[in-house]
């Protein structure tokens, strides 16, 4: 699945970024390949998303979150 | 001994916090020459034999070029004959977010210099359930590491001790590039291949044969490497209890970005604002504005009779009081801006607005500058510096002025008191104030039409994206907010002062000489027209001046224009005003009241708004009617009327061709809309 199907609360770990069309500074910012990726809450209008990559806030654009494959975690097994 | 400090660190970790601390009042904001990032520089004493220059460098995230201020940044670092190359550099971090702030330390590190990671914000550590052990660190990190508060000072006199023993630290790079590609790292150091993956020239590396896509794939390698080094590190030294609380933050994240709250609450705080601007500045502004007005007749009356005092009396002081007169608005404006800032809202305010600013080719980060145009468009304009995509910032700059500035304000008063009746509608919104209203709400009306324009005209092929950090809510630091109005409202006098004192110099001098023949024998003229008149002493000087006044160079000029502004119902004084106005519109009021012979000391407006209510036409009609008053508000709306603002354009877009685009497409706009509204309600 991909990081914009995630609902409030779920958290997921981060698989894969098709590179081509995002930017390095969301790599700099801590998202890449094997981070764990909480989403906190969707602005209002749906867009854009307010996230927490290993424990660190981060907002970006739903376009963005969707070239972003992400593995959910089940709840309990990663409490932190 | 004097050494220089470069501090280096993410936005949002305390950075100019670090710098005010260690610098006190002690600093100045100046430009990097022919770039457009401020850059701060700051005296500090290390030790009894150590003094330091400090160099507050813009926040980044990462070394790699992203935006205007990583540039600056690389610039600094680069060049080792540039004049604030540092000796020693001070990365400042956070407890929360270390990991990332790590990133930007291992890339200093890796350019060879002397670093000092200072951690900031450690009073938080036992609230935040965070542990650091600064041995573990210092050690794998290879450098000094201190943990210090800006907000209990706990902690800086160890910072001052770790920077003294710059010498003793090592300069070995943490990564090594071969792990991220053993092939094409074999013979290149960090510095190179930052230069090469920026796309510049660095002895024979332009030759690689890689392509774009390859050196971004390198890039994002060595990020995710570095990543992993820190993370190693943290493993050993960083633990963090996450049953410690911090769910009021959620809390607070979960009304101010509500679908309902955070709108109202958004709107709430911009009324609060504005209200703030006009009623908490009216008492100090009313001072300033007697003590010139007070200063101007004790110089006339005081000094010597000659041109000279003039100058000083009419030209030099009322001019400066021009500039001055604007501070409390200006300091009251920043104080907010600084408050959202510090408090971490401004970040919601971009998540919030995002959605609702891109169909207008814009960014969530346009807000600040949109918003901040309410005061003054100067910094405004460059507070855009770290919207990443070329496009949404020129957009943002040319747009910005059309925001209700608080130049426009004098004007809109005296016009809207002269053709709006005082009514109320629904029996309580006064119909002046609404009028006012409406002129805000048209300011922002136009700044998005404008842009959405804009967007269709200019074409793009980079991506536009929102990456930000959301940072902690945290209570201000009344330091840095007064440092914040300090430092802008300088700025501020410094940049605009010049010119409006330029101009009012020049406008004193064109309307108080003439021509010989006409302008020098005024006296007699007059007293010859109206010789066997029963004229007073008084007003036969209102009437020689007056005389003068159109016969002046000045005057001479507004016959000149005045067939330009006679569609939009102007006569040929207020055709001068208008002309004056274009560079800065607050010289309006002033430049009338000169012109309809009042002196403009004392209760200015109440004066000024009785004379021109008199004025007429030569067809004996009111000269301000209903046409011609929506017609100067809607010029004065949209019109570019501002030197400084020009200046800044031309700084920030580094191309005469937007400034002058902009000038136009304001001023066009002005004229065309003026022309229709006076024709249609004549």
């Amino acid at each position: 699945m991909k990081l914009h199907e995630l609902k409030p609360g779920q958290k997921a770990v981060i698989r894969h970024l098709e590179m081509d069309h995002l930017p390095m500074k969301l790599v700099e910012m801590g998202c890449f390949p094997g981070s764990e990726v909480e989403l906190i809450l969707k602005a209002p209008l749906g867009d854009p998303y307010y996230l927490r990559i290993d424990g660190m806030p981060l907002c970006i654009r739903k376009d963005m979150a969707m070239q972003v494959h992400v593995e959910l975690l089940t709840y309990g097994m990663h409490g932190n | 001994m004097e050494i220089k400090v470069a501090l280096v660190g993410n936005p949002n970790v305390g950075k100019t916090s670090v710098f005010n601390t260690l610098t006190g009042l002690n600093q100045k904001v100046g430009n990097y020459p022919g770039i457009t990032v401020d850059r701060k520089t700051g005296h500090s004493k290390i030790s009894d034999t150590l003094k330091a220059t400090l160099i507050d460098l813009p926040g980044i995230y990462s070394l790699q070029p992203g935006s205007k201020d990583e540039e600056v940044v690389l610039e600094t670092l680069f060049d080792s004959s540039n004049r604030y190359f540092p000796d020693v550099i001070v990365v400042v971090a956070e407890v929360e977010n270390l990991k990332r702030n790590l990133l930007l330390f291992t890339q200093v590190k890796d350019l060879g210099f002397p670093t000092v990671l200072a951690i900031n914000m450690a009073d938080q550590l036992p609230v935040k359930g965070i542990g650091i052990d600064r041995e573990i660190l210092s050690e794998k990190l290879d450098t000094e590491v201190v943990l210090l508060s800006t907000r209990t000072g706990h902690g800086i006199a160890e910072l001052k001790e770790a920077i003294s023993r710059f010498t003793d630290a090592g300069t070995k790079p943490l990564l090594d590039l071969t792990e991220v590609d053993a092939g094409y790292f074999r013979s290149m150091d960090y510095k190179t291949w930052l230069k090469r993956s920026q796309g510049g020239s660095p002895e024979g590396a332009r030759e690689d044969g890689y392509s774009e896509a390859d050196i971004k794939r390198l890039q994002q390698k060595e990020t995710i490497r570095r990543y992993q080094l820190i993370g190693e590190v943290l493993k050993l030294a960083y633990t963090k209890d996450i049953s410690a609380a911090t769910g009021w933050q959620a809390r607070f994240d979960r009304v101010l970005t509500h679908r309902v709250w955070g709108y109202l609450i958004f709107f709430a705080i911009m009324l609060l604002v504005f209200q703030a601007i006009f009623s908490w500045s009216a008492i100090p502004m009313d001072w300033i504005d007697e003590k010139f007005a007070r200063l101007s007749s004790w110089v006339s009356a005081t000094l010597p009779e000659g041109k000279f005092t003039e100058l000083l009396a009419e030209g030099v002081i009322p001019g400066i009081g021009g500039v001055v007169i604007f501070i409390p608005q200006i300091a009251i404006l920043f104080m907010f801006i600084a408050l959202l800032e510090e408090s971490g809202y401004m970040s919601r305010v971009v998540f919030l607005m995002d959605k609702v600013m891109r169909p207008f080719g814009l960014n969530g980060k346009s807000v600040v500058p949109l918003i901040s145009g309410v005061a003054c468009a100067i910094p405004a304009i460059m507070s855009a510096r770290n919207i990443e995509n070329a496009r949404e910032r020129l957009i943002t700059m040319l747009v910005t002025p059309f925001a209700t500035c608080s130049a426009r304000i004098p004007v809109y008063v005296i016009i809207i008191s002269l053709v709006i009746p005082e009514q109320t509608v629904f029996g309580f919104i006064g119909l002046r104030g609404l009028v006012m209203t409406l002129m805000y709400c048209l300011g922002f009306v136009a700044a998005l039409t404008g842009a959405w324009l804009l967007k269709k005209v200019i074409m793009t092929t980079a991506k536009s994206y929102l990456i930000i950090e959301m940072p902690p809510y945290r209570r201000p630091l009344f330091r840095n907010v007064l440092n914040t109005m300090v430092e802008k409202t300088r700025s501020f006098v410094e940049g605009a002062g010049k010119i409006i004192l330029a101009l009012s110099v020049i406008l004193w001098f064109l309307g108080s000489h003439g021509p010989a023949a006409t302008f020098g024998k005024a006296e007699e003229i007059v007293t010859a027209t109206f010789a066997g008149k029963y004229i007073s002493e008084e007003e036969l000087q209102d009437e020689v001046a007056g005389y003068k006044l159109r016969n002046s160079y000045i005057g001479l000029l507004g016959s000149g224009i005045e067939p330009v502004f006679r569609p939009l119902g102007y006569d040929w004084k207020v055709s001068i005003a208008v002309l004056t106005s274009f560079a800065a519109r607050e010289v309006f009021v002033g430049n009338l009241a000169t012109l309809y012979n009042i002196g403009s000391q004392g209760e200015e407006e109440v004066r000024i708004v009785e004379r021109m209510a008199r004025e007429r036409r030569p067809d004996g009609t009111k000269m301000f009617d209903l046409a011609t008053g929506i017609s100067l508000l809607l010029f004065y709306a949209f019109a570019m009327q501002c030197i400084s603002t020009v200046a800044i354009m031309r700084r920030e877009t580094n191309s005469w061709k937007w400034t002058l685009i902009q000038i136009l497409f304001m001023t066009g706009l002005a004229y065309v809309s003026s022309m229709l509204a006076y024709n249609l309600l004549k």
